[in-house]
């Protein structure tokens, strides 16, 4: 293994231990929900996108409706797609291991990637499938011990598990406020959430807030 | 819960596969890509009010909300998420015991 291709797998996998340890709040998140421990692995390996995933089972732990948490969790994830109009180009990859490829396209994956463009374009490869594929099994892995371990606790305002949920919202929302502009569509769509909450039947203000996304997106700045 | 489960994995993953799929052009539209960078940034801070601050259709404070401050309070001292997520949980916890 050349250097260059060990800097690589170094990153990826660093970033792919880190962020598949976030798989316990998740697995928590979902049993604290209702759903079951096997219903919350399904959810990690089939939907495999974090915030989709916290999203989903978020509506449905403050008593939305079914309908609300998978248009939540949609929307969430349609930046995938633009993530595969990047990636797709670089692998360039057909049937199977494309599909594949599309199943491991999600933030970090897609990050890595580009990060190593310095080191070519074989290094961004390598980066996507790693980081991918080992977010995916620690994600995975981790997800089991949360559900499990919510399971094996019980009540989860007692834990404080109620709280963990919104600050896992917090600390995936933090990140993305790099600029003044972006701070104030936080604080914007968060004033929104709560005028429309005694308005809107439970889950609904959730989608409703996009429209802030697309009103202050709507011109150009 | 298994219909939420079937069709929230089969929308993403049809999302993903769409990406891969799609000439560039289809999606390149200016607005279209700003209003897409906003969305996550709008629907988290929804999710952070109605975790947090929201109990059915009204806006309750109560132990949550401690957790959810010292959340703040960590990301700003730029503490990683395991820490963020344990701090609110366990501040949260005392103040529902303490209560």
């Amino acid at each position: 293994m050349s250097n260059l291709t060990r800097g690589t797998v170094r990153d990826s996998l660093s970033v792919a231990i880190t962020v598949g340890t976030y798989g316990v709040a998740f697995g928590a998140a979902s049993v604290a929900a209702g759903f079951s421990v096997v219903q919350s692995c399904l959810f990690s390996l089939l939907t495999f996108t974090g915030a989709s995933q916290f999203a989903a089972v978020g509506v449905v732990a403050s008593g939305g409706a079914a309908a609300s948490a998978i248009a939540a969790a949609t929307m969430l994830g349609t930046r995938n797609a633009l993530y595969g109009i990047q990636m797709a180009p670089l692998l360039k990859v057909k049937g199977a291991r494309r599909v594949l490829a599309a199943h491991i396209t999600i933030d970090e994956s897609t990050g890595v990637a580009l990060s190593q463009a310095p080191r070519g374009v074989a290094a961004m490869r390598v980066g996507f499938w790693i980081t991918g594929a080992g977010v995916f099994i620690f994600w995975n892995i981790f997800t089991l011990l949360g559900a499990l371990g919510a399971k094996a606790l019980g009540n989860p305002a007692s834990w404080g598990l109620d709280a963990a949920v919104p600050a896992a919202f917090l600390g995936l929302l933090w990140p993305r406020l790099a600029t003044n502009f972006l701070r104030g569509v936080a604080v914007t769509s968060m004033v929104f959430a709560m005028l429309v909450t005694p308005w809107l039947p439970a889950g609904l203000p959730i989608i409703a807030t996009t429209v802030v996304a697309v009103g202050l997106g709507w011109r150009a700045r | 819960m298994w219909i939420v489960l079937g069709a929230t994995s089969a929308l993403c993953f049809s999302i993903k596969l769409l990406g891969h799929l799609v000439p560039e052009p289809w999606l390149a539209n200016d607005r279209l890509q700003r209003i897409n960078a906003l969305i996550p940034i709008s629907l988290l801070s929804a999710l952070v009010i109605a975790q947090g601050v929201v109990v059915k259709t009204h806006v309750v404070i109560d132990h949550r909300l401690a957790g959810l401050a010292v959340a703040a309070a960590a990301l700003f001292a730029k503490a990683p998420f395991p820490v963020v997520v344990v701090a609110a949980a366990v501040t949260s916890a005392l103040v529902f015991h303490l209560h």
